[in-house]
């Protein structure tokens, strides 16, 4: 920046404000395009930040938020004082990190199979089907999941029963995996990862199609075997694109996918599943407690802020302000 | 054989490469079929007999095809008013989107934009930081959008995260001297984008239409929170009563014999349903498909 303005003729660098005004004046057409999208922006995501002092008011409806009464950090203090708060948290982490460390190398992998296989046919087969459960909806994903678990009508019932007629598992009761606690993160997380994986694989092998096909051709010369060529050159061509993903995914660590939790949620499985939004949602919107659901709200995306901004913080450093996402 | 005849001197594989290859293609194999079971499974399923499901028989070919789970759901009014809610949505909210994020992501392209620094400081923040469901939830209906179309419309309305790939794709695939020549013969900024930035990204501009009208149709929890009236209701608030709630479907929407019907062969009616919800989407996908490496791609460049 200091070099550019440096190089600015002095007598426009005097009239600086006159000639930023003739850029502006001369860029109307454009910021007349902004006008819809930037308003739509201020009154949709910065119009909300303005109730978001409700969450150290008690909020009522009929006061408006300017009128209903501090209270300082009492709804804050609400939250810790719950029974269960801390099973909230720990259920929270949990799902995020069982997710992100499970979930965040299978596409890696998977591509870079993708990609080293010769079998042109059968890989685009693969591609083409595996992006289609990218496109069922969380409803019907977890419609499809009480069909298939169902203990005695779907595939697992199927399997259970071929299982127990063989003498291979002793006991004769049905098990209801979809109810059952222990389940629901191995049940919640893979079947994420069932749908997310063949999406995920189309960035990286994109990225992977890249490489110049000298630097193989020249590695191959060399004596380096495929195996040596994937750790070599395609693994550091992908980096970049790895990180980036990777800061993306850390911004949303406290934010499980809540819309799949609720409707995975029964009363028998609910000391795993109850996660801090679908607690925001169930407390505070549904039960009309808006001032308290807003301030665990707040604490919720306060962490978010700090972790993308750490990442891409530690990303930046590690790579000399190459693989940071801003 | 034919390679090796084209090329006498292409180094050969060594055993270790082919052991790799070998893995690769049993791992490609069990991806495929681990991703492609289900599938299979569930559009059987919604074609085969409600005994045969009952009875867990059906493992990967319908047993006993049968229409009568689709003849059920095509009966079925409530899931009418759904399909055509969902469909309007999708149509008028991709259309919204669509706009808003082109007039965005055009003049944002442009290096020389006065402002722009603010401007992109501005959209920054919102990626970092969200006001939360409730604020959200607050603002909407002092505007009087609950219960109406508008608030589905509006929710999410731009996506941040597409219009910096629309406006990576403006930048980066279309050379600026083409915007010079328009604008020496005369045009003006709307005519450049109207007439170059957009013919010459269709493929980015797809593919987030795509994105965009797959999130309208998919999406149940917004309807959840901001409507009431049944009338309005996307097919997925009806589809989660009937698939995720068990059988509870409301009695006055279903007359005593469909009640009756619905008991019989809830499993193939479900089947059925899961197919048919999930059709268009899936239809939309292979139409855009071959767009996808294009625009797909843009979006891992930094920029």
């Amino acid at each position: 920046m200091s070099k550019k303005s440096k190089m600015i003729d002095p007598d426009l660098a005097c009239n600086a404000k006159g000639y930023a005004w003739n850029k502006f004046k001369q860029s109307w057409q454009l910021q007349l395009m902004l006008v819809l999208p930037l308003f739509y922006i201020i009154l949709f995501h910065y119009g909300p930040m303005y109730g978001i002092q409700i969450a150290w008011r008690n909020y009522r409806a009929r006061d408006g938020i300017w009128g209903s009464a501090w209270v300082g950090w009492k709804n804050f203090q609400d939250f810790f004082r719950y029974y269960k708060w801390k099973l909230l948290v720990k259920n929270t982490l949990a799902i995020s990190f069982y997710q992100l460390l499970a979930g965040f190398p299978i596409p890696i992998i998977l591509a870079l199979f993708l990609h080293v296989s010769k079998h042109k046919v059968l890989v685009k087969i693969t591609q083409n089907i595996s992006y289609i459960p990218h496109f069922i909806s969380t409803v019907v994903m977890v419609g499809i999941l009480n069909q298939v678990f169902n203990p005695i009508t779907g595939f697992y019932g199927y399997i259970m029963k071929f299982l127990r007629s063989h003498h291979i598992v002793k006991s004769t009761t049905y098990y209801d995996i979809r109810s059952s606690e222990g389940a629901f993160r191995h049940l919640y997380v893979w079947s994420g990862i069932w749908q997310a994986m063949g999406w995920g694989t189309i960035l990286y092998i994109a990225a992977l199609a890249a490489v110049s096909p000298e630097l193989h051709e020249a590695a191959t010369i060399d004596g380096a075997s495929r195996w040596k060529r994937v750790l070599h050159i395609d693994i550091p061509t992908i980096l970049p694109t790895i990180s980036i993903m990777f800061i993306l995914r850390s911004g949303h660590i406290m934010s499980v996918g809540y819309e799949k939790v609720y409707l995975m949620q029964n009363s028998l499985n609910i000391n795993k599943s109850e996660v801090i939004s679908t607690y925001v949602y169930k407390f505070g919107l549904a039960k009309n407690k808006l001032s308290y659901g807003t301030a665990i709200g707040l604490m919720n995306s306060a962490i978010n802020s700090v972790m993308i901004i750490t990442v891409n913080f530690i990303a930046n450093k590690l790579s000399d302000g190459e693989a940071g996402l801003f | 054989m034919a390679l090796f005849k084209k090329n006498p001197n292409k180094i050969k594989d060594t055993p270790g490469d082919r052991a790799l290859q070998v893995f690769c293609t049993i791992i490609i194999t069990i991806l495929l079929l681990i991703v492609g079971y289900p599938v299979v499974y569930v559009i059987s399923s919604s074609f085969s007999s409600a005994e045969a499901i009952q009875s867990g028989r059906v493992l990967f070919l319908p047993i006993n095809p049968t229409l009568a789970g689709y003849k059920f759901v095509f009966n079925y009014k409530t899931v009418w008013i759904g399909y055509r809610n969902s469909l309007f949505y999708t149509v008028f909210g991709t259309i919204i989107n669509m706009v808003l994020s082109i007039l965005m992501a055009y003049p944002l392209s442009k290096s020389d934009l006065p402002l722009k620094g603010f401007y992109n400081k501005l959209i920054v923040v919102t990626m970092l930081f969200g006001a939360g469901m409730i604020p959200n939830f607050i603002l909407k209906s002092k505007l009087g959008l609950v219960d109406t179309i508008w608030a589905i419309l509006l929710s999410g309305a731009v996506s941040i995260h597409n219009t910096m790939i629309i406006r990576t794709s403006f930048k980066t695939s279309i050379p600026n001297e083409l915007y010079e020549a328009a604008k020496i013969d005369g045009a003006n900024d709307f005519r450049c984008l109207t007439s170059i930035a957009i013919p010459l990204s269709k493929a980015t501009l797809s593919v987030i239409t795509l994105y965009y009208a797959v999130a309208h149709w998919n999406q149940y929890f917004t309807a959840m929170i901001y409507l009431r009236n049944k009338n309005l209701f996307p097919l997925q608030i009806f589809l989660r009563t009937i698939l995720t709630a068990g059988q509870s479907i409301e009695a006055s929407s279903v007359s005593e014999s469909m009640q009756q019907q619905l008991a019989d062969g809830t499993q193939q009616i479900k089947y059925a349903l899961i197919v048919i919800s999930t059709v268009p989407v899936i239809l939309l996908y292979f139409i855009v498909q071959k767009y996808f490496k294009k625009g797909v791609m843009v979006g891992s460049i930094k920029g």
